[in-house]
């Protein structure tokens, strides 16, 4: 039977824009670009490889976001992916974690899979905590922040680096697997993948498709308020050491005074 | 023509990401050392720019010069000499895909569209060059073979290719005696002169071609006996589009570095963009630029249409994009003051690479007479 993967790719504000909160203090997405999270593209690789190895695969790319949202997805079936499925409805303005991962089990439960695919954050949310929730949710197993991952005979395996060792893991498919920048580099879309994006289908669902109620979602849903937010202070000038004989040692000691050593 | 298709916003990013990340950092580097990044071509194939305009059956990208133009733009920011290479292996490619038979096509294409095989093209003699029709080269019918003689001069490639598409004389004086052959650089009697010194684009080899008794079986000719001269025009209408696209982003990439540049640079007093004056000379450089992508992209839709002006359009688009895209780097370059004349900035280097866009696949001269006799034809 053919190994259903559904990656799991957010589209982020761009980085290099300049970005702000509106009024309700979410942050302001039509005023900036927006594109696929590059920690996401790392997830897709992994996913094409998997498809790559296995007999037979399907790859499924899905976003929950604005209407913009289907640029994410449009990249991601640039590089390869099978189908989309895009979670877009007015009600989800300003959703936490918690309602995300809410209507992304729901969605990937109607996709149908064997092997959920996240990144290792977002790009702008950045909490890293997703992909726990989402399995969490499915009830099935996780295996996260992964550099090294394969698929065979219904068991994903993978290879988990942290400071002082590395662990060897293994999970029983069905499971969410979220994998890191070490994973390998992803691939540029190729030309051909680029005009072939355009023909693959994308499933528009929004929260009453999926059985969710308005108020599960939302800023009225969000577990967590925002209660005031600062713009970011203005850089200042950093502080120079000049050498003159002692600059090794204001050196140590200016990042004795920062708590850096 | 103006705005960019979503899709071609989507091929112009997948290039700029892959000319940011693998070429535009060694782009000084590759010039100053004449190294020629064959990984960095293959890995480029694998984006499609192998076979841009190639249809996909023989493994090419199947794109239109519409979208070529867009893709080599982009390409030439990182470095103009190694998209002016692209360039011409995709016209290469063009003419295999347009004129050849299937079993050619087979045989060919997809080694060139994965760029394993790279290819060159030469029309250029060392005594025939704006007056191509005159080439000295004979390609002599022996049996079912055919047997050719004599030197390329300035070819792109060389020695790193192993196609080129070799125009030769099989008949009569004139344009209609010319036929067009692939030889294979393992071809015995095929060899190469030394590496040319070159003013720019050295990051590519320019060699002769020396064809000594080269014997070919008859399915090395594309196309027709006699139809080698029009082959290899057709040939240029589109390469002259790369060219053009390649003056484009080389310029493009001068003048955005001059406005960061200006913006750091501080002189009596301030940065030195906060000079109107300055400010006027960049405006003007950006709407030159402007006005030549216009004209490029006019032409290459009108040869994607077939339209009857397209090879005017092509030449007047090489003649003024070239021109405009070496005017608005030198004008980067004095606006670096002394550092735009170090190799370190990067700037000096684009001035040299666009200076022989206005030389090769016919000299801008040429560009005027297509032109002309057109006008001239017109008015008869
Ligand atoms: C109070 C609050 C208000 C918010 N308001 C808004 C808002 O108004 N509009 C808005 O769009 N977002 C809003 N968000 C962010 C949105 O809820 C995040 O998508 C969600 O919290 C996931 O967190 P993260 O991005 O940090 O995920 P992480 O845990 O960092 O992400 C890990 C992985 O999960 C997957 N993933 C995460 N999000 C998505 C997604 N949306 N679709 C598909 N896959 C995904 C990706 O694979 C990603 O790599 C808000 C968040 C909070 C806390
Ligand atoms: C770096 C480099 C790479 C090249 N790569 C290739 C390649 O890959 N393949 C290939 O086949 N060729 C290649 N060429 C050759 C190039 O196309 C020729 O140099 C060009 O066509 C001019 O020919 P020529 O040098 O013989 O100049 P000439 O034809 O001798 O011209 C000399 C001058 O006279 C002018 N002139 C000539 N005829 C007329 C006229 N009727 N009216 C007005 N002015 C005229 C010319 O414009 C020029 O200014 C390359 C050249 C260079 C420098």
């Amino acid at each position: 039977m053919s190994l259903r993967i559904v990656v799991c790719v957010k589209y982020v504000p761009d980085a290099t824009g300049d970005r702000h909160f509106a009024e309700d203090l979410t942050t302001d997405r039509d005023a900036v670009d927006g594109l696929l999270s590059e920690l996401d593209e790392y997830a897709v690789e992994q996913a094409l490889q998997i498809a790559d190895a296995a007999d037979d695969a399907e790859i499924t790319v899905l976003t929950v976001g604005p209407e913009d949202a289907k640029d994410a997805l449009r990249k991601a079936l640039s590089m390869g992916a099978d189908k989309g499925v895009h979670v877009e409805d007015d009600d989800l303005h300003g959703t936490d974690v918690v309602g995300t991962s809410l209507v992304l089990a729901k969605a990937v439960e109607h996709v149908g899979y064997d092997l959920v695919l996240c990144g290792m954050a977002s790009t702008d949310g950045t909490m890293g905590v997703l992909p726990a929730i989402l399995a969490e949710r499915l009830g099935v197993p996780q295996v996260t922040l992964l550099s090294e991952v394969a698929v065979a005979d219904g068991t994903v395996t993978g290879r988990r680096d942290g400071d002082a060792a590395s662990e060897q893991l293994q999970a029983q498919l069905p499971a969410v697997v979220s994998v890191t920048d070490q994973s390998g580099e992803a691939r540029y879309p190729s030309f051909k993948g680029i005009m072939a994006a355009k023909k693959k289908p994308v499933e528009s669902l929004d929260l009453s498709d999926l059985g969710i109620d308005a108020d599960e979602v939302g800023l009225g849903g969000a577990w967590t308020k925002v209660e005031d937010a600062a713009k970011r202070p203005e850089r200042t000038a950093g502080t120079i050491v000049k050498d003159e004989g002692e600059g090794g040692k204001q050196l140590a000691e200016f990042l004795v005074s920062q708590k850096f050593i | 023509m103006s705005t960019l298709t979503k899709d071609q916003l989507a091929l112009a990013e997948a290039t700029l990401d892959f000319t940011q990340d693998r070429i535009a950092p060694h782009a000084v580097a590759w010039d100053q050392d004449k190294h020629f990044p064959l990984d960095v071509l293959r890995e480029a194939a694998g984006l499609g720019l192998g076979g841009v305009y190639v249809r996909e059956d023989a493994g090419g990208s199947g794109l239109t010069r519409t979208d070529g133009v867009v893709i080599f733009e982009v390409l030439a920011t990182g470095d103009p000499s190694i998209a002016g290479y692209l360039s011409i292996h995709n016209m290469v490619g063009w003419m295999i895909d347009r004129y050849g038979d299937d079993a050619q096509r087979a045989r060919w294409l997809p080694g060139l569209c994965a760029m394993d095989t790279l290819g060159s093209y030469c029309l250029t003699e060392p005594g025939a060059g704006s007056d191509a029709a005159a080439l000295a080269t004979r390609a002599e019918r022996v049996g079912d073979t055919y047997v050719l003689n004599g030197v390329k001069q300035f070819i792109s490639g060389a020695g790193a290719s192993q196609l080129y598409v070799v125009m030769a004389r099989t008949g009569a004086e004139g344009p209609d005696g010319i036929s067009a052959f692939v030889v294979d650089r393992d071809d015995p009697g095929v060899s190469f002169g030394p590496n040319e010194k070159k003013m720019g684009w050295n990051a590519q080899p320019t060699r002769q071609v020396v064809l000594d008794g080269v014997r070919l079986p008859a399915d090395r000719r594309l196309g027709a006996e006699g139809d080698g001269f029009r082959i290899a025009m057709n040939g240029l209408n589109g390469g002259r589009l790369g060219i053009a696209a390649c003056s484009l982003g080389g310029a493009r990439a001068a003048l955005h570095r001059s406005v960061e540049y200006l913006a750091d640079r501080e002189a009596f007093g301030a940065p030195l963009l906060k000079s109107q004056a300055l400010q006027f000379r960049l405006a003007d450089m950006a709407t030159e630029l402007a006005a030549a992508r216009a004209l490029v992209r006019q032409a290459a839709e009108a040869l994607d249409l077939g339209d009857p002006q397209a090879r005017e359009l092509c030449a007047m688009a090489k003649r003024f994009a070239t021109d405009t895209g070496y005017r608005v780097a030198d004008e980067a370059l004095q606006l670096h003051g002394g550092y735009g004349y170090l190799a370190e900035y990067g700037i000096e280097k684009i001035v040299r690479d666009l200076r022989v866009h206005r030389i090769l696949e016919g000299t801008n001269e040429i560009m005027r007479l297509i032109v002309a006799r057109d006008l001239i034809g017109a008015a008869r």
